[in-house]
């Protein structure tokens, strides 16, 4: 697996054209389902650029590793900020870090 | 099937990091001038920064001079590069990242102001949102942006290129649109090669799996000139996962070590009396170590600190956030284990290599009408990102002057009902070979035939000569393949794409005979350096009636 969506979590985003993560993903991979739920229709095209787990507004989405490359599951979740991006990293034993990185220069520092 | 005609004063193919400063150069230096940008996703987040990006690894420091920049490329290429072209980037590159920066890309200052010195010719950047900040820059000029259309070849008269065709995968509909300028910047090429990484996690690979190489193949398939093929590139990485080792060893100051625990590094080069190690003979090294029975190797990563880990997550997480998950999958930090390190399958590359379109300093190619910047474009190895934006800069210039007296060229409908038929053909088929049988088909013959990650990377004339052989077979195949719909049919046309460059890279492979470099083009037949013969450039010339593809040579200075 390369990326996981929570069909709980997603809306579709509903109202679009097409959903965030189908509009951006470089490889095509994502559609919205007649459900209005995305999904990935081959996971083992996914270059896991975490792309789509950026755009998606409501966390639906998380990036995990294909078992071959490691067989523990762990998963990382991204929020953009205007500014900034937390990521979130949920280990193997359950446990999280947090990571707020800068990724925007305002306009009075540029 | 609907037809879309667009008629531009320059139409950029990729959107990607040279395409989309190229958009913004001709805003700024032609407002009036029109624009169209090419894209096969979605310029926002597409091709090899959809990741995101930690470092700028070409930049002249205080101290440094383009000059200097020049000869370290030099060494690093073994005495072939175009230094016309290198000197050009090496000038502009401060400016360009300095442009980039006003776009909003944060970038590590010290307390002075000054950039932050990561490695000699590098600075440390927060570009997780590198690709975005690019794409808003452009989506404020009047360009026309077509995301997800997919060019599939050159509009060409024989004389000029006077626009491009695509395929437009979201309605289904073919593109015709005339310029009096392309810019070809659509990076390089992955998936020639069979992957580090089997079945489902095919595409975990360092380079963009959608750069297949698309950019090469429309200018071989009507002539235009490619160099040095042959000098493919063969990246050192985390093992797995593929993410870049700069991060950890001018990043974090990791040293290479094998299996028992020793630096093994200097052994490859002292003795060939060097004093700095190439990036070639780090992957060398590794190879060999491995080979002797003292691997796996590592990046001894367990001398940092509790902040330089912290510190070190986050310039993944900028750039690559698979070895983040990975080392939280193991239940492990960095500190904890060394990171183990491999290579990767060869790709053909402009930008840390120098497989490309032949160009001048104009960053005109061979062909009339057609400029070519960033990975497309060959000759200048070690352009990286910061240099790619200086080459769409010299590009923009070149096709703006150029254009002047140019107008639109006669397209005659029977050429765009022949593309058209030849871009749609694998809808119309019931049975026959899927892309992705043919896909590895194709991997496996250059694995097996042409230096793949199974043959340790080497080559000889016999091999080679299988490999010629087969992919002749392989393109006879391609009028049997089958797609089932739009996402299908573009993995077919990344099949023909990635064949023609295959072509082309073997016969390259097989043209220089010597070692030139140890790594990237391992010859057993010749494996010495001959300076004497070899200092030259070899080139190729597809003749498209023929089908024949004729090798020329070059001399270094041009």
């Amino acid at each position: 697996m390369s990326i996981f969506i929570d069909e709980n979590i997603c809306n579709g985003c509903k109202g679009l054209a097409e959903a965030r993560c189908e509009r951006i993903c470089p490889g095509d991979l994502c559609y919205r389902k007649e459900n209005m739920k995305a999904a990935i229709r081959d996971q083992s095209a996914c270059w896991t650029c975490a792309a789509c787990v950026k755009e998606c507004p409501v966390q639906a989405i998380e990036l995990r590793l294909p078992f071959q490359a490691c067989s523990n599951g762990a998963s990382l979740k991204a929020r953009l900020k205007h500014d900034k991006t937390i990521w979130t990293v949920w280990y193997a034993d359950g446990h999280q870090e947090e990571f707020i990185i800068q990724a925007k220069c305002l306009k009075g520092d540029r | 099937m609907s037809i879309i005609r667009i008629d531009t004063d320059i139409l950029i193919i990729g959107g990607g990091a040279a395409g989309c400063f190229a958009a913004v150069e001709i805003h700024k230096k032609s407002p009036d001038s029109k624009v169209v940008i090419m894209e096969k996703a979605h310029i926002e987040r597409s091709g090899c920064l959809a990741m995101g990006l930690n470092a700028i690894n070409a930049y002249i420091h205080s101290g440094q001079t383009p000059e200097s920049y020049v000869s370290y490329v030099e060494k690093q290429f073994v005495g072939i590069i175009r230094k016309d072209l290198v000197y050009g980037i090496a000038q502009g590159l401060n400016e360009a990242v300095r442009d980039v920066e006003k776009m909003g890309l944060p970038i590590d200052r010290n307390d002075d102001g000054t950039y932050k010195k990561r490695g000699k010719r590098s600075i440390r950047i927060f570009g997780e949102r590198l690709k975005p900040l690019l794409a808003e820059a452009v989506q404020k000029t009047p360009a026309q942006i077509l995301n997800r259309v997919v060019a599939t070849n050159f509009i060409y008269d024989g004389e000029r290129v006077c626009g491009a065709f695509g395929y437009g995968v979201r309605n289904s509909t073919f593109y015709v649109v005339r310029a009096k300028a392309v810019i070809v910047a659509t990076g390089g090429a992955s998936g020639i090669y069979k992957p580090n990484n089997p079945g489902v996690a095919r595409h975990l690979m360092w380079y963009c799996p959608w750069n297949v190489g698309t950019g090469y193949a429309m200018g071989i398939r009507i002539g235009a000139e490619m160099t040095s093929f042959e000098n493919r590139f063969i990246a050192l990485r985390v093992k797995d996962v593929h993410a870049p080792t700069g991060t950890i060893a001018v990043g974090a100051h990791s040293k290479q070590i094998n299996a028992r625990g020793e630096d093994y590094l200097e052994r490859y080069y002292k003795h060939i009396g060097g004093n700095k190690c190439l990036t070639q003979h780090r992957l060398l090294a590794t190879i060999e170590e491995t080979k002797a029975g003292r691997g796996p190797c590592y990046l001894d990563t367990t001398t940092l600190s509790e902040s330089d880990e912290r510190r070190l997550k986050e310039d993944f997480l900028n750039m690559n956030p698979q070895i983040v998950l990975l080392w939280a999958g193991k239940g492990m930090n960095p500190r904890n284990k060394p990171v183990e390190i491999h290579g990767t399958e060869p790709f053909v590359v402009g930008g840390h290599c120098q497989a490309g379109y032949w160009i001048d300093k104009e960053r005109n190619t061979t062909v009339k009408g057609l400029y070519a910047a960033g990975e497309v474009a060959g000759g200048a190895p070690k352009k990286y990102v910061s240099g790619s934006w200086v080459e769409a800069r010299i590009a923009t210039a070149t096709a703006l002057e150029d254009i002047k007296d140019v107008s639109l060229g006669d397209i005659d409908d029977s050429i765009i009902q022949i593309e058209k038929n030849r871009v749609l053909s694998p809808l119309n088929k019931k049975s026959g070979v899927s892309p992705l049988e043919m896909r590895e088909r194709l991997q496996k013959i250059m694995d097996e035939y042409a230096g793949g990650i199974s043959m340790n990377y080497v080559i000889h004339e016999e091999r080679l000569l299988e490999a010629r052989r087969l992919l002749k077979c392989l393109k006879e195949r391609i009028k049997d393949m089958t797609a089932v719909n739009n996402y299908n049919l573009v993995e077919a046309l990344e099949c023909v794409d990635r064949i023609d460059v295959a072509r082309v890279l073997v016969e390259h492979l097989i043209y220089r005979k010597e070692t030139r470099w140890s790594c990237y083009q391992p010859r057993l037949d010749y494996p010495e350096k001959k300076d004497e013969r070899w200092l030259v450039f070899v080139n190729s010339i597809y003749n498209p009636d023929t089908d024949e593809i004729k090798m020329v040579e070059r001399p270094l200075c041009q």
